[in-house]
């Protein structure tokens, strides 16, 4: 069925597709990087492909490789019930400039996708509207998940944060927080009115 | 005194209309799991907000990596941990589909019997807390009750009440007991009574109706866009469920009804689940009636399986099964592969990719809530503040999972 699909790619963009397989039944494009996002905007609006869900987007890294980095997306489409895997790879031996369209103006679910595939690879996508880290603090140093990150690694310790314009300072600041060590009350100036009770 | 008829500015008695900040979470009894919401409020609308999560971060993605592919089953645990029992056989199909392997029948429907009673647990309990959060405490504590039971059931399958780590690749790590039939039958039947009361007590209820009708709409094509997946994309009105839409183990051979909803309001999403929960109980009923009592659960290929410790013990080639599978890892070929089916919340996938040594090379969860909570902000901007605490109730955000 869906090896339709591929073939699909292969006539519209016969120069970009680089490698493709079906795996145990799991249709997988390679595309060349820079055409990715016509690919996939081709196979969202395609009515022979009408992929109109991202599944998932990640990716996979290979030090070993020159392209470094394989971004993974899952498509799939409701309408025929078909799936894909298209592929793209980027990124040089040290992992610094991996730098990839987002496409998360096509799907809205690309959008933390992405976030999280910058969070954990370091890939950049290109026009991503609020590229942050998702799932680590924005001190985090590294992106953990690439091969040559140790898992066992400490982070350093984040520093203070003072944060303009709040009345309250955060938890434990440099004058906040909490005491150690029993508290004794102080006694207040005593008036009249202890007398009366 | 000051006469109270005085000419006044109209801008002066304007009150202060800045927007106000507002921060929700990540330690908040509304907030199931961890979650934070950053809302920018004007009087009480939502202009603004941020979903922030990652405060249940374990890295498991990464610790996989490190291990053998059968190291794996205690961390997808440790994801929806509500429904563990999903997620370990969403695993084994995974590494089952690389191997291409098929478990013995008698194991398929034993699987699905266990993840139809995790679907159940799930399922109450967001319905159980979604309820307890609108003030309704007596339905939270009768769902509870009724999710306990499972529990129970669960312990007595395999030793554990919460984390399992049940499933193994090319089958369980334990035939079913001799009383799991009576039992599972006993418990459906009392949380099928538990549905019917908590029906009778919350469906005409004005005060829930009003809290959750017309709240939360996420029409059909932003659900889909934004890669919603089980409940929430039904009760949108799509009839995508991976049961019916891609049969995996032996769901093309059972009868149940895909329930979907018609706005895709917070009502709606509370219904499908339970209008769900009544059919788990007609697919448990149909698992125990064709799960043989006798036959092999697993495999019967050694390189895949743990021989029996009888043989282990009395002889060499036991023995050296063993050995190897413990020492060197089961060894996927090398490859990738895309394996997805129905958890709790939607559909659970596992991206696998294997060098065709004992360890994985990555392992990629695609959790069903991540993408749940990522269409969060969409639905709550522009709401009011109240409209947060049953619209995020309805999401059936699992921390574990979303964050892993």
């Amino acid at each position: 069925m869906s090896k339709a699909l591929i073939d699909l790619i292969r006539q519209k963009f016969p120069a970009d597709v680089l490698e493709s397989h079906s795996q145990r039944g799991d249709d997988t494009v390679v595309v060349y990087a820079p055409r990715w996002k016509d690919i996939a905007r081709f196979l969202r609006d395609d009515p022979r492909a009408d992929m109109n869900m991202l599944t998932d987007l990640t990716a996979v890294d290979f030090p070993d490789r020159t392209p470094r980095f394989e971004v993974v997306v899952h498509l799939y489409s409701l309408s025929k019930g078909h799936r894909l895997r298209l592929k793209a790879r980027v990124g040089d031996a040290a992992g610094t400039n991996a730098e990839i369209d987002t496409v998360s103006d096509l799907w809205a679910s690309a959008n933390w996708a992405e976030r999280e595939c910058w969070d954990m690879f370091g890939v950049r996508f290109k026009g991503h509207p609020d590229l942050r880290r998702i799932l680590l603090y924005p001190e985090f140093e590294g992106h953990p998940l690439r091969r040559d990150y140790p898992a066992d690694r400490i982070q350093p310790l984040v520093p203070y944060l003072d944060v303009p314009n709040t009345q309250k300072l955060p938890p434990f600041g440099p004058d906040e927080g909490m005491p150690f060590g029993r508290q004794t009350f102080q006694q207040g100036p005593s008036t009249d009115d202890d007398d009366v009770n | 005194m000051e006469p109270i008829d005085q000419e006044l500015d109209p801008s002066e008695i304007e009150l202060p209309a800045e927007p106000m900040l507002l921060n929700v979470g990540p330690a908040h009894p509304a907030m199931h799991g961890t979650v934070r919401i950053v809302m920018e409020l004007s009087g009480e609308s939502i202009e603004r907000c941020d979903v922030q999560v990652g405060y249940l971060h374990r890295g498991f993605e990464k610790m996989c990596e490190r291990g053998n592919w059968s190291q794996v089953f205690p961390y997808v645990d440790r994801c929806n941990y509500v429904s563990p029992m999903l997620n370990n056989v969403a695993f084994a199909l995974a590494c089952e589909k690389l191997l291409g392997i098929e478990v013995p029948e008698r194991c398929q429907w034993y699987r699905m019997a266990l993840g139809e009673l995790a679907r159940m647990s799930d399922h109450l309990t967001c319905d159980g807390a979604m309820a307890m959060e609108l003030g309704a405490f007596t339905p939270f504590l009768w769902m509870i009750k009724g999710r306990e039971m499972i529990w129970d059931l669960m312990e007595e399958e395999t030793g554990a009440r919460l984390t399992h780590s049940f499933g193994r690749v090319g089958g369980m790590a334990q035939p079913p007991t001799p009383g799991f039939k009576e039992q599972a039958k006993a418990v459906t039947k009392h949380i099928l009574g538990i549905i019917d009361e908590v029906e009778r007590l919350l469906i005409g209820n004005r005060i829930f109706l009003d809290r959750l009708e017309g709240v939360g709409i996420v029409p059909a094509d932003e659900a889909i866009s934004l890669g919603w997946t089980g409940p929430c994309l039904r009760a949108s009105g799509v009839p995508y469920d991976v049961r019916k839409s891609h049969p995996y183990m032996k769901y093309g051979e059972v009868e149940f009804d895909v329930p979907v909803g018609q706005t895709g309001d917070c009502f709606d999403r509370f219904m499908v689940r339970i209008a769900e929960l009544k059919q788990c109980a007609r697919i448990i009923d149909q698992c125990l009636e064709r799960l043989a009592d006798s036959g092999p659960v697993n495999v019967s290929d050694p390189r895949v399986i743990l021989p029996p410790k009888s043989d282990v013990y009395s002889t060499i080639e036991g023995t050296i099964q063993h050995f190897k599978i413990v020492m060197e890892g089961l060894k996927l070929p090398a490859g990738e592969v895309y394996s997805y089916t129905e958890g709790g919340n939607g559909e659970l996938g596992f991206y696998l990719v294997s060098d065709g040594s004992g360890t994985p090379y990555r392992v990629r969860i695609r959790p069903p809530c991540f993408f749940i909570t990522g269409g969060l902000e969409r639905v709550i901007t522009g709401a009011m503040m109240a409209d947060v605490v049953p619209s995020f109730g309805s999401l059936n955000m699992i921390g574990g999972e979303c964050d892993r």
